[in-house]
């Protein structure tokens, strides 16, 4: 009789707990359910070409998603660009040559920079760094490069640049927290092993940590970009939002997020807010790809080397 | 020792020796690289932050544009009313979500769970807010605490369920066989034994996850939107800290902006303190198991 009870609670408790996994899953699959009801307007009225035209004006009723995609992609490859020597660099000074006494410092002080709230990065950014960029940078790689319409343009500080500065800021925490995971999953012999015959510190950090490692970095910057690309706040709130595509670097531009971010409280027809959703939808399955890429590839080689 | 190693030294080329010494110094110049920014913005915030943080900041309403002073009294009590609806939530979710994986962690539900939360932690938070608006906000025509606080907590529960299940693991197989050895309901054993002891690590993850989504800004622009005014019910708009900071930030206005900044002060050193409390908790259960 105890026994039968016992049994009872048990089957009970485990019941419960596999509903609420059944509950997750559920939630998982109804947000693109929800996403692509709420943007099926979009894909019957414009469908594929939606992702191919440029024009995106409210009143005029015309709906591309091009300008967005290019601002996305080309703000969060700035930002993979700046953020990976310095993420690399610093996961190697956390489990290479820092100072023991040091490495518990410095890597809190970066996980502390993970911590910092998106929309005070980009309060910071408004008032500080984008007049930095437009008072220091932009002219000294303008007089740098005459001609190169990359980096010519009114200077207004707010731009693809300055966002990608900004979203380089914020990722470098993460990508250096999964470079020092994958260095440290690295054996020691091998380390051992170039010291043995003779490497320098930076030939044995070359031959045993950055050649298996490589990788591992590579997953990590494309988590980074993943982070990168799904970032909001910072990126609104410098990057101009203007949707446009120009040659310049330093031009007012807009990304998938930012748009939506700015348009979609007022947004109050149809076509428009379903257009607003199918970048959002659009935003989430490139996310997914590629963070789902990275993590099977990290998981792999953390996992491998054990 | 000494001898052998400067002999050795003695043979590396000029090249070797001057490129061994270069990327050391860039290595440890990118770490220093890295700190900057949170220097600046720390400083910068502080400075900027500290003028208007008084006590008119913590109790009254916003003033309106072009008059001094007022506060964002309403976005504390807002964004307080927001994290506990979406800690609430999400707790329970996300610890339970973890003991299932942990302790049942192997049929098929369970691998699409597992698919699920991690592919739900990277879903970037502003699409949090607009799933929430198709499903919340749009049946019920208004926008809400209610509707705020479920995408905070949908932000929260991937990070608790990653947690949990983690730290779970970490509790030896022995300790559940000793449980279920006694006679003990296998439900017992994994709450009374293997979560129970497991609390401080458990609740540090909760805390790094309450420190995650009071910051959250983006999937509360079309949930909880934001107001002006004390908040009334769960079922109105809702101003927020985050939000608040952010339409100040964007505005033209001189006042405004200060008050911004007291705003993101105060934002970011209780995010601060979360992370301590957090790490302290941690710390010390470590070292109490030694």
């Amino acid at each position: 009789m105890k026994r039968r009870e016992v049994r009872w609670s048990d089957l009970l408790f485990f019941n419960s707990l596999r509903a609420l996994a059944l509950l997750i899953i559920l939630v998982f699959i109804s947000i693109f359910v929800f996403l692509y009801i709420s943007s099926a307007e979009t894909f019957n009225t414009i469908g594929w070409k939606f992702f191919i035209l440029q024009d995106w004006s409210t009143n005029g009723g015309r709906f591309g998603a091009l300008a967005f995609i290019y601002g996305t992609v080309l703000s969060s490859l700035i930002a993979i660009l700046l953020a990976t020597p310095v993420s690399v660099g610093s996961a190697l000074f956390l489990t290479e040559i820092g100072p023991r006494v040091l490495r518990r410092p410095v890597q809190m002080l970066i996980e502390l920079l993970a911590a910092i709230p998106s929309v005070v990065y980009g309060l910071w950014a408004i008032f500080v760094l984008a007049p930095f960029v437009k008072d220091h940078i932009q002219p000294v790689l303008r007089g740098m490069t005459p001609g190169l319409e990359l980096f010519q343009g009114p200077p207004f500080g707010l731009g693809l640049f300055t966002s990608g500065l900004v979203l380089a800021i914020m990722i470098t925490p993460t990508i250096t927290a999964i470079c020092v995971e994958v260095f440290r999953s690295i054996p020691l012999i091998y380390r051992e092993g170039a010291k043995a015959l003779g490497a320098t510190t930076w030939e044995t950090i070359r031959l045993a940590v950055l050649g298996p490692g490589l990788a591992g970095i590579f997953s990590a910057v494309i988590l980074g970009l993943g982070r990168a690309m799904g970032e909001t706040m910072a990126v609104t709130m410098v990057i101009g939002n203007r949707a446009d595509i120009s040659a310049s670097l330093f031009s007012p531009a807009a990304t998938m997020s930012s748009v939506i971010a700015n348009e979609y409280g007022e947004a109050s027809a149809g076509l428009h807010l379903s257009s607003l959703s199918a970048i959002g939808l659009t935003l989430l399955l490139v996310s997914m790809v590629v963070n789902g890429f990275a993590r099977v590839v990290i998981w792999r080689v953390t996992r491998g080397a054990r | 020792m000494k001898g052998i190693h400067s002999s050795f030294m003695l043979e590396l080329s000029a090249g070797r020796k001057v490129r061994n010494c270069a990327a050391q110094i860039l290595i440890s110049l990118a770490a220093l690289l890295a700190i900057v920014p949170l220097v600046f913005v720390f400083v910068h915030v502080i400075k900027s932050g500290m003028p208007a943080l008084n006590l008119a900041f913590f109790t009254s309403l916003p003033s309106p544009v072009g008059q001094s002073g007022g506060g964002m009294a309403n976005s504390l009590i807002g964004s307080l009313i927001l994290v506990v609806f979406g800690t609430v939530i999400g707790i329970p979710i996300g610890v339970f979500g973890g003991v299932f994986l942990s302790e049942y962690g192997k049929g098929k539900i369970a691998f699409f769970m597992r698919f699920s939360v991690d592919l739900l932690t990277s879903v970037p938070s502003i699409v949090v807010g607009l799933y929430i608006y198709s499903m919340v906000v749009v049946p019920t025509k208004t926008f809400s605490a209610y509707a705020g606080g479920l995408a905070l907590s949908i932000l929260m529960f991937p990070f608790v369920v990653k947690t949990t299940e983690e730290v779970l693991r970490l509790i030896p197989q022995h300790i559940r066989e000793a449980g279920l050895a006694l006679g003990i309901p296998r439900w017992r054993v994994i709450v009374s034994i293997v979560l129970k002891g497991a609390i401080p690590s458990v609740t540090t993850g909760i805390l790094l996850g309450i420190a995650r989504i009071a910051g959250e800004t983006a999937p509360l622009l079309f949930t909880a939107f934001g107001n002006r005014f004390w908040p009334h019910g769960l079922n109105e708009p809702m101003p927020s800290l985050p939000v608040q900071i952010y339409s100040y930030a964007i505005s033209p206005f001189e006042e405004w902006h200060k008050q911004a900044w007291a705003g993101a002060l105060l934002l970011m050193s209780m995010v601060f303190l979360f992370n301590l409390v957090a790490r302290l908790l941690l710390f010390r259960d470590k070292s109490g198991h030694n």
